[in-house]
């Protein structure tokens, strides 16, 4: 693993500390009482669901703990994570099943 | 109900946000034990938890640590994950911006998933109470959960730091975020927003410095509001 100098984590840490409040705080606060343009309030509703799918697509498709190439194990929690989620909604029963696949596979072939 | 006084209110909310710990609590110190992973040290890991205050965007921001992702890059990978809260924010201020700009700076922080989710719905369903019982509701409903979310970040940095290396904890990180998809998939838009991010995200790989996951999210959106539009259209 790379070593992250601790002014990098702290500039992080403040920078998203910062920018967190403010996105809270851009429409309680300095907005107040007047309308939101409803345009930007539908593409607000689609960042998250946006931008995690994104994150996680390449790690999938190209796992770095095995330089890239795809494998069995983390293929299958991948999708035990992903299917379980989708059934149950329930994020930690999804983690934990996940979990459970990727260390019973690791542990049987790895 | 004859509830009126907003101290009443505040532990209305505080008894509906306790269902939430159960969740955030494993949540928190997967966190931490995250962090102390990607090396970040016991007081950065809960200064962070402190002050962003926000669970993915937490996670995405080790998570582009970890592939040596530019500053500039991570924190707006980041924040655009938390774009979700200044949407609540807006959604919440037909019924606190009435507040002093003190509460409603307050309130600001504590805008979380669950605070927002609880709220919501009884502001919806009971429209004549007055802002202060909204916001005595609303900080009841967060009451819960921030400490836990703090305390249970601090015992996953102090575990984190024991667990070896072979655990295999790279893929837990996916895992995680792979979880919390699921969930998030209540329409058809966002399904659409999810798939069309997922199509650009796979086919930006190669642009430099992470910038494709900001455009896949971009592109997830545009997909998302264009979709919603088309829906709401169909239905006339």
């Amino acid at each position: 693993m790379t070593t992250v100098s601790a002014t990098t984590i702290w500039i992080l840490i403040i920078g998203l500390a910062i920018g967190s409040f403010a996105l809270r705080f851009t429409f309680i606060g300095l907005v107040g009482d007047r309308p939101i343009p409803s345009w930007l309030l539908r593409h607000l509703r689609y960042t998250a669901v946006a931008i995690i799918p994104a994150l996680i697509a390449p790690l999938v498709v190209w796992p770095a703990a095995t330089d890239g190439q795809p494998d069995l194990p983390r293929m299958a929690a991948a999708a035990v994570a992903l299917t379980v989620g989708l059934v149950t909604k329930k994020v930690l029963t999804a983690i934990f099943s996940g979990a459970a696949v990727l260390y019973a596979l690791l542990y049987l072939i790895g | 109900m004859a509830i009126t006084t907003s101290k009443s209110y505040f532990w209305t909310g505080f008894r509906e946000g306790l269902p939430f710990v159960i969740v955030v609590g494993p949540f928190g110190m997967l966190f931490g034990v995250f962090a102390t992973e990607a090396g970040l040290n016991i007081a950065q890991t809960i200064a962070f938890s402190a002050t962003v205050f926000a669970g993915a965007a937490q996670f995405t921001a080790l998570q582009l640590l970890q592939d040596n992702t530019p500053t500039v890059i991570i924190l707006a990978s980041a924040l655009a994950v938390n774009l979700r809260v200044a949407m609540y924010s807006a959604s919440l201020t037909p019924y606190l911006g009435a507040a002093p700009l003190w509460q409603r700076a307050c309130a600001a922080y504590l805008i979380v998933d669950q605070s927002y989710a609880c709220s919501i719905v009884r502001f919806e369903a009971e429209p004549e109470l007055t802002t202060k019982q909204r916001m005595a509701y609303f900080v009841g409903c967060v009451s819960p959960v921030a400490p836990i979310w703090i305390l249970m970040t601090y015992l996953g940095a102090v575990l984190g730091a024991q667990i070896p290396d072979s655990w295999a904890l790279d893929f837990a990180l996916p895992i995680a975020f792979l979880a919390m998809i699921g969930p998030m998939m209540r329409t058809l838009p966002h399904v659409i927003a999810a798939l069309v991010a997922i199509v650009v995200a796979l086919l930006t790989v190669q642009v430099p410095a992470n910038l494709g996951l900001l455009i896949a999210g971009v592109a997830g959106m545009m997909a998302g509001a264009q979709a919603e539009l088309a829906l709401e259209r169909h239905k006339r």
